[in-house]
């Protein structure tokens, strides 16, 4: 008899649970119905973002505290998977704005006509090269992110390693099976860094020079930042990643250095949109033009070398204006000429897949 | 003439008919029509344009292609044929044999399903990485690549072939085996005699089980792959790396072949008759013998063993400050309040876990019920078999795309389900689908066909058969359903991560962020977590279920 009662208590205390989820769910929709939308400074939006997790958090307190009648509510996901999303989503999109979405992304988006041209207020100060070329702005970039070299320092030296300074120096034979770098097929940094060095020693060149960087990478991985996580972890000595990702785990007390090639760096932004839709809020817009504000640039710039507006902050590492560091980089060539790109690097290094010895 | 329309009507009975009928129906709109929103993509072009056959052609004319087929077949066949030998091992040591700490070695061998998959990936790392724990005392080898994909997988699989072999070895009939020692047969005689044939379907099933799980996962490949290239990263790098959703499609169809080759090996053996345990069955005597103890003993002991050093890896990792440069002790590592989500995150996943768990078990059982026990219906039978093992060979992203394509859409009158929770745990539901049918297959198949032809001539309505004899038979089967769906649910990304919405977060997807943000020693902390609230609600189980067996073991008495 026991038994039974505690079956039956069981059943109700689940039963009970999974009721409670759906009506609470379902409150939560009701909650959502914006209504009162006509105030800018009131409301409740969706933000679909790229940008790390803690970033997102410090940025989101600083925005609350201006307008804290405007309810964000953010998804968060990497590059590929949010682009993804946005572009399933198509037929009905979800998310009112995007923010801090890798520019190359938001050109697909844009080809597509998802994005609501918008000029945000002080879109004046933004450098020409960091916003869309159209006349009312489809995307307006906040910062830019750029090929940098995570180097263990501990693991270097255990294995005597010379110092790197530059791509070339990348090619000396000791870093052989040393050097993790993220496929450009898979990863955005890593398509960058192809771009960039294309772009930096000319096509021909620039092949040559991938040639003999495959003879020293151990492999090829699936994420623009895993590199400089393995590097940190000692999984590799160099990890071929971008600027932030290695700031961060130097942060978390990772024995990594942070090396900017000295030729120069590919580069790609991350850009805000107004999405195209139905209804498009009032506090959505709001929350673009503080996006791009002083106040919110300069808490950017604490994290990121390059802001768009050209003014950026100071930082270790750099011993020189960090807007010199990126190269004369057209995006639009790159776009245009990814699929060839990667289609022929895909030729050359995708099938030698086996492990080294 | 009559007699014919009798005969029929005998083999028909309407009111299953419809509710099979329903629950098809329901199937239908939960899983093909969704898929085949997004399949449909593999015939066009990116502006949707029909263009038959193009993108497997050219998909086709890649030279890498080559590669990662062979390297599919590779990894997938070997982790299959190991995951199920040790599964039907370990579940032989627990279910036949006479060793100690049993209900110990149970639950440790279910300790991968407690945690994310990207959990594993860090516990390799910690241990066989260039830094790891046992690189450092010699065990050197070059875990990414091939290495890490099959010890990710084995890790992976091991517990679903056990979970299938562990319910299939609970029913015997025990007068076999003494017929058999009358007879004098040797314990091989008696293995391959009675103990194959009991196991032939299950021993099919898991290695076909564990083989399409390999073929079609990417989590492994992605964190401990290196650039073995497997067709799971090439649906990866086609639909994140390139947003081409036609080829993805192109590529999950592929991904579907593993299934259908499941689906003819079920058939196969459901038209062979296998052994059901009769209504006079008695239990199973395991003979004393110290030999067979100690085999069974060692092989349990060193899989346990490396799962204790795996969790040992993890919780060395959540207190160290950075391993393994920085190995002093710290609980910073739990204070989840900057990611994302936070402690909320934790309750919806539970929540969403409870709801998966409640709403999969019943579907399921009775489903399969059925399917199993449904008089006639022979075609919509069928239908339904395929239905249920397809979800097996569906990766969680070609479930999330094709979700986002079917319930976004505005005519769709679903709509209203998506970015709520019940569009997460639909695509629970149907992503677990097949294990959890296997697993209730196994236990209906083992049930006499006779309970339900003495109930019709005694006039007792099917359904009363279903509660009062089939369902509590079935009772194991059924809880270890429900627990499956709940861990499951727990820990599961890929398919949630396109679907869960901006104000409704879980804890695994918080996981996977914070592993890619490189903070491995947060994503331990909160994979342990997760680990313990499995182990409470597991152990709740296995309270409930020992209190069961007592009261049975004191009214034999």
């Amino acid at each position: 008899m026991k038994q039974k009662i505690l079956l039956y208590v069981m059943v109700a205390l689940l039963l009970t649970g999974s009721l409670g989820g759906l009506v609470g769910c379902g409150q939560r929709q009701a909650v959502a119905d914006p209504t009162k939308a006509a105030d800018p400074t009131e409301g409740e939006i969706t933000v679909y973002t790229a940008l790390e997790d803690e970033l997102v958090t410090e940025y989101l307190a600083a925005f609350n505290q201006k307008f804290p009648d405007i309810k964000v509510n953010i998804v968060r996901e990497s590059t590929g998977v949010i682009t993804a999303r946005l572009l399933a989503e198509k037929a009905n999109p979800q998310a009112d704005v995007v923010w801090g979405l890798a520019a190359s992304s938001l050109m697909v988006l844009d080809n597509q006509g998802l994005l609501e041209p918008y000029a945000p207020v002080g879109v004046e100060r933004i450098l020409p090269k960091f916003k869309s070329d159209r006349e009312v702005p489809t995307w307006v970039g906040i910062t830019a992110w750029e090929t940098a070299f995570v180097v263990n320092t501990v693991e270097a030296q255990k294995l005597g390693l010379p110092e790197i300074r530059s791509y070339q120096d990348l090619l000396k034979p000791e870093f052989e099976g040393h050097i993790v770098m993220p496929n450009p097929a898979s990863s955005g940094t890593g398509f960058l860094t192809v771009a960039g060095i294309l772009q930096l020693k000319g096509t021909e060149k620039g092949w040559e020079y991938l040639d003999s960087l495959h003879e020293n990478i151990s492999h090829y991985v699936h994420s623009g930042s895993k590199p400089a996580r393995m590097a940190a972890a000692g999984e590799t000595v160099v990890g071929i990643s971008f600027g932030y990702a290695g700031i961060r785990q130097k942060r978390q007390g990772a024995p990594v250095e942070i090396i900017f090639p000295e030729e120069g760096s590919g580069w790609d932004m991350e850009a805000n949109a107004l999405m195209k839709k139905g209804e498009i809020k009032p506090a959505a817009k709001t929350f673009l033009d503080w996006a791009i504000s002083d106040e919110a640039m300069n808490l950017y710039k604490v994290n990121n070398p390059i802001i768009s507006t050209g003014k950026g902050g100071t930082y270790e590492g750099f011993t020189f204006n960090p807007v010199d560091q990126l190269i004369e980089n057209d995006l639009a060539w790159a776009a245009e000429n990814r699929e060839s790109i990667l289609e022929k690097w895909t030729q050359r290094y995708g099938t030698k897949s086996a492990p080294r010895e | 003439m009559m007699r014919n329309a009798g005969k029929i009507l005998q083999n028909f009975n309407p009111s299953q008919f419809i509710l099979l009928s329903i629950l098809t129906s329901a199937f239908l709109a939960g899983m093909v029509l969704p898929l085949f929103s997004l399949f449909v993509k593999a015939f066009q072009d990116s502006s949707g344009v029909f263009v038959g056959f193009a993108n497997y052609v050219s998909y086709f004319s890649q030279p890498a292609l080559f590669h990662s087929i062979l390297n599919t077949l590779n990894v997938s066949l070997t982790t299959s044929v190991i995951s199920t030998m040790l599964g039907f091992a370990y579940a032989y040591a627990l279910k036949r044999t006479n060793i100690r700490f049993k209900s110990f070695f149970r639950y440790a061998a279910l300790f991968p399903l407690f945690v994310p998959t990207v959990v594993h990936g860090i516990g390799l790392i910690l241990l066989f990485g260039r830094q790891g724990i046992l690189t450092e005392l010699g065990l050197v080898m070059e875990l990414y690549g091939r290495t890490g994909i099959v010890l990710a997988g084995i890790i992976f699989t091991f517990p679903q072939a056990f979970l299938m072999f562990y319910v299939t070895l609970h029913y015997a009939d025990g007068r076999l085996y003494e017929a058999a020692d009358s007879m004098g047969c040797n314990a091989l005689t008696k293995f391959i005699k009675i103990t194959v044939p009991e196991i032939k379907y299950t021993l099919l099933y898991s290695f076909f089980v564990c083989f399409t799980l390999a073929f079609t996962d990417f989590g492994a490949p992605k964190v401990v792959g290196g650039s073995y290239n497997v067709l799971a990263t090439d649906l990866f790098k086609q639909v994140t790396g390139q947003f081409n959703f036609n080829m993805g499609a192109v590529v999950s169809t592929l991904l579907l072949l593993p299934a259908l080759l499941t689906f003819v090996a079920d058939r196969m053996l459901n038209t062979n008759n296998y052994c059901e345990i009769s209504t006079k069955a008695i239990g199973l005597k395991v003979h004393k013998n110290k030999l067979r103890d100690g085999i069974f003993f060692t092989v349990c002991f060193l899989v346990v063993s490396f799962f204790l050093i795996f969790i040992g890896a993890l919780v060395m990792n959540a207190f160290t400050n950075f391993f393994p440069y920085d190995r002093s002790f710290t609980l910073e590592h739990f204070e989840f309040g900057r990611a994302a989500g936070g402690m909320q995150s934790f309750v919806n996943s539970i929540s969403m876990s409870l709801l998966t768990a409640v709403f999969g078990t019943l579907f399921v059982f009775i489903y399969t019920y059925l399917l199993e026990k449904g008089k006639g219906m022979k075609h919509l039978k069928r239908l339904g078999r395929l239905l249920s093992v397809t979800p097996l060979a569906l990766p969680g992203m070609v479930i999330g795309l094709s979700f986002i394509f079917f319930f976004n859409s505005r005519s769709n009158p679903l709509h209203f389900i998506y970015g709520t929770v019940i569009i997460l745990v639909l695509a629970n539901i149907v992503y677990f689908y097949a294990v959890p049918y296997a697993t209730a297959a196994g236990a209906l198949k083992k049930l006499d066909k006779e309970y339900e032809s003495i109930a019709e001539s005694m006039r007792i309505p099917s359904w009363k058969v279903f509660s009062k004899v089939s369902v509590p038979l079935s009772l194991p089967a059924i809880l270890e359903i429900f627990m499956y769906y709940f861990v499951n649910a727990m820990v599961t990304v890929s398919a949630v991560v396109f679907l869960y919405s901006a104000d409704f977060k879980v804890a695994s997807i918080a996981i996977t962020h914070m592993a890619g943000a490189g903070n491995m020693a947060q994503a331990s902390a909160m994979g342990l977590l997760i680990l313990t609230v499995n182990l409470l609600i597991r152990s709740m189980y296995e309270l409930y279920l020992h209190s069961i067996t007592k009261r049975r073991m004191k009214k034999e008495e």
